[in-house]
């Protein structure tokens, strides 16, 4: 029961890393694909102010995942670690270069260098999702072995798991298009709110393409999990088909409210259809299941802890990110020193139209806590 | 077969793996840790300085906070990186140490990774907050950064001193069966090694921000500006400096105790004796240490207070569990404990002149001090690290496993290690040249305006003359 728990948890975070950070990694592959550096300014410049507040908050999920796989299932992590090495040396380079290559972009004085970081962002955006699909690949197919000693080549790359990693590369294109297509019609820049609607239907359909042939290759290269997906997690499974096709129509027919929403709902869908039909076992073709990992009964409990602590004080922080964020209060490049604004009365920013009470309420918290410590002052 | 020389067996298999994991951990680690230090303390660096210059209305500390926080940016996301492959390189590197205490060392790590989001969200609040939140608001968006930077470390350093006195849990046929998280988090080293790392932090930070504008100054920088930033830096460093010298020494005397043969290693205790001397610098050669002061009874006295006291050598474990390479973890000791000695005085100095004079020291010397202090931390902190961390070798989890049988059996280390170097390389040189147009880049636009917004230019006086407005 327990260790159902905490398989849930890492399910959990595997989802947020997958909708929040696969949509950083989406946004630097249209950023690959923007064409020469007049041509895709515009796109460069949105996907540039929508990534940087949060990646780095959203990349943290994946440094939660490692942390939650190493402490409940040790031998798992171990085994996945042992062989599966060789695409996760590539996925660690690539991580390297995403993060340093984006964060170095936007201070380089120099074109050239800054052409340079940011064909760093961009290709390390395509392969790192590319090779960690790979090893999920790995693990759903059966091919990493409880005890392994030594990496494997043909471990990672069989048709499905190479497929894995395409489907992985796509949905986070469609991902990042689809809620790029929100931010452009927010800054109601039609434009590119066009230009991201056509990406976002050609990536859903492609990963909805990838998607059905790694299903279809599952069939041959592991038929329990296969016959699972088709049983008992069929219900997920529809629901991932169904989003995908709804957010298709809702793309096609210029709706807006609930597509992102809807969109991540599929991914979260996809990701819960794996868990249920692998369940409970971790490793398939192993014995190492949920429960016998390596991890005592305590080390489990202390983690559903943590993890509440998580969801207590993560949770309110993140809406208060992501609502600042979407009222575009929080500005890239901005740091560098203006006239000193804090000693001048200022016009109130734009406030777009409120959506989230919660976050609108722990927004309006952050404010009166300025009035008040205004007020102490005089 | 004894255990020793099970254990030899096992590190001849792989050996050719280990050294190079070794290696390639002591670099990602060493590089991580410097980024480490500014992420736990530069944040309160600007505190102060947006503090100063909301309270003051004070535009030059204000423009630095503002500045600040351009570089934290960058330092924040190389930091990110950098331990993500830290993450990473633990099952890569170590899966026999994962897949044996994962379930144990884990736990401080996942609070580590609690107070990592807190770090994450409030840093981008903070950095991309400026223009659009209101003055106090954007400060105390600021404060929880500060915060779980101090907690983060401790966690880290949680995971490090339960490497060196691992306990809280019971381990039977090779499976851990329980766990006590709080006997984990706060284990016997970490009531020393959390407070040496935070303070450590706090001197690095300081002194290397000092180290920035002391350099501007001896080139003839004399402005308000430069001193500002200056004092924001050098004060709180100064003054932690003592509290991490008795830190250090309470943390000396309790690896004598609880880490014998590392403390054997470090003084250079071949045999247990009473009346041991103390030597400073030296290297120790087959029983023989050359260069080097001898000062007689002095580790004794250091240990116990009394020449009679009698310290542990490292002939009281075989040779295969000793550290190797006792010179390095001797030297780098010496060398911590110089230059944070040295580091002591230089806060001294800037003391007794402000306590007299009420200015800072005139004296080139003086500044020149300053501008090295930073990378004087630097070293000094690098240089504790391997104290700690070759000094538990043979030893990845003291007395109970050992790095060989936690490295992995993957081949191509050297491979992983030899890119890494090269990426690291590039990382830290462009890091560097960023920091380093971003200054040039503040220079010039001050130039074009330049009575705005530091008020006028100061009267030209001797270097020490002008009084800093904090
Ligand atoms: C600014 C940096 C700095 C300075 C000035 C000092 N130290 Fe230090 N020292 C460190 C930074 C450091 C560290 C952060 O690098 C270490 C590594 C592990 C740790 O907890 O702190 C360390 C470790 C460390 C250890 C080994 C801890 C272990 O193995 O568990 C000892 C015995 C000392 N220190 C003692 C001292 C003494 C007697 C100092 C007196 C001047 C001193 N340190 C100054
Ligand atoms: C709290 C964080 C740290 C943890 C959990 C940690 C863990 C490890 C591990 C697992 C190893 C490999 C096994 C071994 O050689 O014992 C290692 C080696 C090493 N680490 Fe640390 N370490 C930490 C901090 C640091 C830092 C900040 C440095 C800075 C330089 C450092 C320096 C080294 C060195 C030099 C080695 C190689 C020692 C040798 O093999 O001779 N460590 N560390
Ligand atoms: C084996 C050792 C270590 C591992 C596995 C590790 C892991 C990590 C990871 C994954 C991150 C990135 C978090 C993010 O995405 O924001 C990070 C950043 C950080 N680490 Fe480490 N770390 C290690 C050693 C240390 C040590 C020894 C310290 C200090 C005591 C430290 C302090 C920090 C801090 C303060 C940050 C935030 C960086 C910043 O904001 O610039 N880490 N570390």
């Amino acid at each position: 029961m327990i260790a159902a728990t905490v398989g849930a948890i890492l399910l959990a975070s595997v989802t947020l890393y997958a909708v929040l950070g696969g949509a950083d990694f989406g946004g630097g592959l249209w950023d690959l694909l923007a064409g020469t550096t007049r041509r895709g300014r515009a796109p460069r410049a949105l996907i540039d102010e929508s990534i940087t507040p949060v990646w780095e908050a959203n990349h943290v999920w994946l440094v939660f995942i490692l942390v939650i796989f190493w402490t409940a299932f040790p031998h798992a992590f171990a085994a996945v670690m042992t062989v599966a090495a060789l695409p996760l040396w590539l996925a660690v380079g690539g991580i390297v270069l995403r993060g340093a290559g984006f964060a170095f972009r936007k201070e380089m004085s120099r074109l050239g260098l800054q052409r340079a970081a940011g064909a760093a962002f961009a290709f390390s955006s395509l392969l790192t999702p590319f090779f960690m699909g790979t090893v999920i690949g790995a693990i759903a197919t059966g091919q990493v072995p409880a005890d392994a000693a030594h990496a494997s080549v043909r471990a990672w790359t069989s048709p499905t798991s190479l497929l894995t990693g395409f489907l992985f590369v796509a949905a986070c294109a469609y991902l990042a298009a689809v809620y790029l297509v929100g931010e452009a019609a927010r800054r109601a820049d039609q434009g590119l709110r066009t230009y991201f609607t056509r990406r976002a239907q050609a990536a859903a359909i492609i990963a909805g393409a990838l998607s059905l042939a790694t299903l279809a290759e599952l069939h041959s290269s592991n038929p329990v999990l296969y016959d699972r997906l088709t049983g008992r997690a069929l219900g997920l499974v529809v629901l991932a088909g169904v989003c995908g096709l709804a957010v298709l129509t809702l793309l096609t027919t210029g709706r807006r409210t609930g597509v992102r929403v809807i969109a991540a709902l599929g991914i979260a869908a996809v990701v819960w259809g794996w868990g249920v039909a692998q369940y409970p076992v971790l490793l398939p073709r192993t014995t190492l299941t949920l429960s016998n990992a390596g991890a005592p009964h305590t080390t489990l409990v202390a983690l559903v802890v943590l993890f509440v602590a998580v969801v207590v004080l993560i949770g309110p922080s993140f809406i208060l990110l992501f609502s600042l964020q979407g009222r575009r209060l929080l500005h890239a490049g901005e740091a560098a020193p203006l006239p000193d604004i804090h000693t001048q009365p200022r016009a109130a920013p734009p406030q777009p139209p409120t959506r989230h009470p919660l976050a609108n309420r722990l927004a309006v918290l952050g404010l009166v806590v300025a009035a008040v410590a205004r007020r102490r002052r005089r | 077969m004894t255990i020793v020389h099970g254990v030899t067996l096992l590190a001849a298999s792989h050996a050719s793996e280990v050294v190079p994991a070794r290696a390639q951990m002591a670099t990602t680690l060493g590089f991580h840790i410097i980024l480490a230090c500014l992420g736990i303390a530069f944040p309160t660096i600007v505190l102060i300085a947006e503090f100063i210059g909301l309270r003051r209305s004070n535009a030059v500390a204000m423009t630095l906070a503002r500045r600040w926080s351009q570089v934290m940016g960058v330092l924040v996301a190389v930091g990110a990186v950098t331990g993500t492959v830290l993450s990473f390189e633990l099952g890569l590197l170590w899966p026999g140490l994962m897949r044996r205490f994962g379930a144990v060392l884990g736990l401080p790590f996942g609070i580590e990774g609690l107070f990592f989001f807190l770090e994450a969200i409030f840093t981008a609040i903070y950095l991309y907050g400026w223009r659009r939140l209101p003055g106090w608001a954007h400060f105390w968006s600021g404060v929880p950064i500060a915060v779980s930077g101090i907690f983060g470390a401790m966690s880290v350093v949680a995971v490090n001193s339960w490497m060196n006195q691992p306990g809280g849990f019971t381990e039977r046929d090779g499976r851990i069966v329980s766990v006590n998280p709080w006997q984990v988090y706060f284990n016997h080293a970490a009531a020393y090694e959390m407070p040496h790392m935070i303070l450590a932090a706090y001197m690095v930070t300081g002194f290397l921000v000092a180290g920035v504008y002391a350099t501007g100054i001896l080139r003839g920088r004399r402005d308000p500006y430069h001193y500002t930033g200056f004092a924001i830096g050098f004060v709180p460093a100064a003054v932690l400096t003592p509290f991490q010298i008795v830190v250090g020494d309470t943390a000396a005397r309790a690896i004598a105790h609880d880490q014998p043969v590392k403390f054997a290693a470090m003084e250079y205790v071949p045999r247990t004796s009473s009346n041991v001397p103390e030597w400073l610098g030296g290297v120790y050669v087959d029983g023989h240490v050359y260069g080097g002061l001898r000062i007689p009874y002095m580790d004794s006295l250091l240990v116990g207070f009394r020449p009679s006291t009698r310290v542990t050598g490292w002939d009281i474990v075989p040779a295969a569990e000793r550290p190797p390479v006792v010179w390095l973890i001797h030297l780098c000791f010496d060398a911590m404990v110089a230059l944070g000695f040295l580091l002591l005085l230089t806060g001294l100095w800037a003391a007794y002149t402000w306590w007299r004079r009420r200015r800072l020291p005139a004296q080139r010397l003086f500044w020149l001090l300053g501008a090295v202090s930073g990378l004087a931390a630097i070293v000094a902190m690098e240089c504790g690290w391997v104290v700690t961390e070759v000094g538990r070798q043979p030893w990845v989890v003291y007395r109970l496993q050992t790095t060989a049988a936690a490295a992995t059996t993957n081949g191509g280390v050297l491979t992983s290690l030899s890119l890494i170097i090269v990426l690291y390389a590039v990382l830290g040189v462009a890091t560097i040249l960023i920091l380093r147009s971003l200054a040039s880049h503040w220079r010039r636009s001050d130039a074009e305006q330049p009575a705005v917004p530091y008020g006028p230019a100061p009267a030209p006086r001797d270097a020490g003359g002008i009084d800093i407005e904090v």
